[in-house]
């Protein structure tokens, strides 16, 4: 409901002007916007809740027995590491972990549509996407531990950087979306060749200034790239109302392009839309706006308490629409997967696991001369000194005396007690 | 090896050959550093076709300033590009545009309208190497006119570079003669890292002989512009022809003042100006950003650290005011000015 802040007159006549005649919506106008904004009105959906099957005019997709199989497989693995990195956090392992429960068929629905030339620039909740790019969840590591910015290669797996300011993303996708179209790689009929973009960020960043500017850019320069906004209705305790009056997908409108509202749940829906408009974009017909409907299950980070700000039975409706849930029922319901299936997929998401906590605790602290690589390109006489300084003062105590950070990993707990510091902004 | 590898291999040959080129059919007639900057871009964008410039106006129009005048016409809008009116979007973009191979220089149309790219500039632009660890590099130049004395309005007259030398990975630059103008900015574009190109506005009508035998290797390290005995001054970008003119001035006092242009401000050369005190015992450091936390404050940081037993006095400065940049009618006061140097000066030799 909208707090009676926003109702600028509340005792207007609902009859009157409406948005766009006067300017000013009367309050039955906005509170329509509201819940059409809360609410999951118009979306598209290839996989109901109960786990029917039905097909979409504009979004067709060959559904077989492997390809659900294989997007389920997918999905039980993500939300598994994801599980453990909540867990590694709890036992001190990590210093902070961004999880992404309920947002699995978001995620591999738009992370399995991307072709290999294609592109994909993260914000930072993005570990199914990485998982559907060919990176190791180990490599997501190294950030949630503290030992790097991001352990991948950006370049070999078509993923870039997690982008941790918010938004920043939205125009570095659409400059690298305005390249591949300079490259002559786009709208060339060849699907198998041409390239798209594609960038994900949340609701709450819709709001940023670079977003906007992104879809304008996108827009002055026909960039094929496709903003998909993971809309889990929550930017840490703000509910959506507070980013927008309308459906977030209704923004595309005022750019001028394509805007899609896919039930995030349905891990079909998000697979047909996102490859639609992937190839939208790679033929030239970009940029194309997706808004993916689902609902964050669990904290914003391990930091993040959501009992302060949301109520418990929200969260507890939203589980009849779990995204893993369905696809198991209608797995089951046509016999395209046995016991056999579910209980295997179930192992490897084990073995996954497993092998995720021993790289975690495994994690080793990078050596003090780490602090100063890669902030040039070419040695910088000023970094060496302070290096040069700085290694000379550790060597000072090199008689077993050292100061923290020569300790190496003995200091694991100032690392999670100063990413917990940091957390609540994450 | 991709197209651009097998160009940019071919750069440092092709550089020598074109730069003959052109200087030989302008000879020693004088240019401006406007027109130095525009021959620099120009030269860049032949050798190497990832090259792009790109901010608001700077197509058609050549620029408000005319630094990119005639570019378009002759390499085209998709290597000129006109951008919708939002600087974070220029250089967000711009990002991306080099993550994808490409060499975007990017105009800020002014110095007080650099501040909505600022969180590009700092949060991707300059770390976007440190956090890839060396995946990626951002080879990108943000050249911004900056400093006072037009008599503009204000955001249109500042000198925010200290801003831009405190964040880790940028590159920080500002040429204050037309032959350093052209050198450093084709160097600028050719180096892997981003670099934050500071151009003297004031200056832009200023002529000078572009230099033949610069060796472009060196054109970022600073230099000795004037040898002298008595006292050090150490400036850059718009405040070195003021200083120049105190030097000439102070000699028929009979003082002899050695001048050093830094021309690269980040990372800081100060070699030639550790040299130098250690011969005159005196330093003056002169630039119109407002003191605190500035460059000078760096230079007189690091130049008692490392000579403090060759100073024979405090390192003083001259500097623009703590404060917000004044109303043009009151700009004069605000600036270095011969007098203020001169006075300067005199305080440190009567130490």
């Amino acid at each position: 409901m909208a707090p009676d802040r926003w109702i600028k007159n509340p005792d207007a006549d609902p009859s009157l002007d409406g948005p766009g005649t006067s300017g000013v919506p009367s309050a039955e106008h906005m509170v329509r916007g509201l819940r059409q904004t809360a609410q999951g009105e118009g979306l598209v959906e290839l996989l109901s809740p109960e786990g029917e099957l039905s097909s979409h005019p504009d979004y067709p997709l060959d559904v077989t027995p492997d390809l659900l199989k294989g997007l389920y497989r997918d999905m039980v693995l993500v939300r598994r590491f994801d599980r453990e990195g909540n867990a590694l956090q709890r036992q001190g392992q990590l210093g902070i972990w961004v999880p992404l429960l309920g947002q699995e068929a978001a995620q591999v629905g738009a992370g399995r549509a991307m072709k290999p030339q294609d592109m994909a620039f993260p914000s930072y909740r993005e570990h199914g996407i990485a998982w559907c790019r060919g990176i190791d969840p180990t490599e997501l590591l190294g950030i949630f531990r503290g030992t790097d910015h991001g352990g991948w290669d950006p370049k070999k797996n078509r993923f870039h950087n997690y982008t941790i300011v918010i938004g920043n993303q939205a125009l570095n996708a659409t400059g690298y979306a305005m390249g591949q179209r300079f490259d002559g790689l786009v709208g060339n009929n060849d699907p198998d060749r041409d390239e798209a973009t594609i960038v994900f960020f949340g609701d709450g960043a819709t709001s940023q200034g670079d977003v906007h500017e992104g879809m304008v850019y996108a827009a002055s320069f026909d960039a094929p790239v496709v903003f998909y906004c993971q809309n889990n209705q929550w930017a840490i305790s703000e509910p959506v109302e507070t980013q927008s009056r309308v459906p977030l997908h209704q923004r595309a409108a005022g750019y001028g392009f394509k805007g899609i509202r896919v039930d995030g749940n349905d891990v079909l829906a998000c697979l047909a839309v996102t490859r639609w408009a992937l190839d939208e974009c790679r033929s030239g017909n970009g940029p194309v706006m997706i808004e993916a409907f689902t609902y964050r299950m669990d904290a914003h980070t391990t930091s993040d308490d959501p009992t302060r700000y949301r109520l418990a039975d929200v969260t507890e409706a939203w589980k009849m629409f779990d995204p893993i849930e369905r696809v198991r029922v209608h797995l089951t319901r046509s016999g395209w997967a046995d016991d056999d299936f579910f209980a295997s997929v179930q192992a490897d998401a084990d073995e996954l696991a497993a092998r995720f906590r021993a790289h975690a605790v495994g994690l080793e602290t990078p050596p003090p001369t780490r602090i100063f690589d890669h902030v040039y390109s070419s040695p910088n006489p000023q970094l060496e000194r302070q290096e040069r300084e700085f290694l000379d003062y550790l060597e000072d105590f090199s008689d077993g005396d050292g100061p923290d950070a020569s300790s190496g990993g003995a200091s694991l707990a100032g690392t999670a007690a100063g990413a917990n510091a940091v957390g609540g902004v994450l | 090896m991709t197209t651009s590898e097998k160009a940019s291999e071919q750069t440092a040959d092709q550089i020598r050959a074109d730069v003959a080129a052109e200087i030989a059919a302008i000879a020693a007639k004088p240019i401006t550093i406007a027109k130095a900057l525009n021959m620099a871009l120009r030269a860049a964008m032949e050798i190497d076709d990832k090259v792009l410039v790109m901010g608001e106006d700077v197509g058609t129009l050549g620029g408000v300033f005319r630094i990119t005048d005639g570019l378009k016409k002759d390499f085209g809008e998709h290597r000129v590009i006109d951008t919708p009116l939002a600087e974070a979007g220029i250089v967000g973009t711009g990002v991306g545009l080099a993550l994808r191979g490409y060499k975007p220089v990017c105009e800020m149309q002014f110095d007080g309208f650099t501040f909505p790219a600022f969180d590009q500039i700092i949060s991707q632009v300059a770390k976007m190497q440190y956090r890839s660890q060396g995946a990626w590099q951002m080879p990108m130049v943000i050249r911004i006119p900056f400093g006072g004395g037009i008599g503009a309005v204000e955001h249109h007259s500042e000198s925010p570079e200290s801003l831009f030398c405190h964040i880790a990975g940028l590159r920080v630059m500002s040429p204050s003669t037309p032959a350093d103008a052209y050198w450093m900015l084709r160097h600028a574009i050719e180096l892997p890292d981003p670099v934050i190109f500071f151009e003297p506005k004031r200056r832009y009508w200023e002529k000078g002989v572009l230099d033949t035998s610069v060796d472009p290797g060196t054109i970022a390290s600073s230099i000795v512009r004037r040898e002298g005995t008595d006292c050090t001054v150490v400036s850059y970008g718009p405040s070195m022809p003021t200083v120049m003119k105190a030097a000439t001035a102070a000699e028929t006092e009979g003082r002899s003042l050695e001048v050093i242009d830094l021309r690269t401000l980040s990372p800081l050369d100060l070699g030639p100006v550790l040299a130098s005190v250690r011969k005159t015992g005196h330093l003056v450091v002169v630039s119109e950003a407002p003191r605190e936390s500035s460059i000078t404050s760096e230079v007189a940081a690091r130049i008692t650290e490392e000579a403090f037993y060759s100073l024979a006095a405090p390192v003083l400065r001259v500097a623009g005011f703590d404060t917000p940049y004044p109303p043009s009618k009151l700009e004069e006061l605000y600036l270095p000015s011969l007098d203020k140097i001169l006075d300067t000066v005199d305080r440190s030799l009567a130490y």
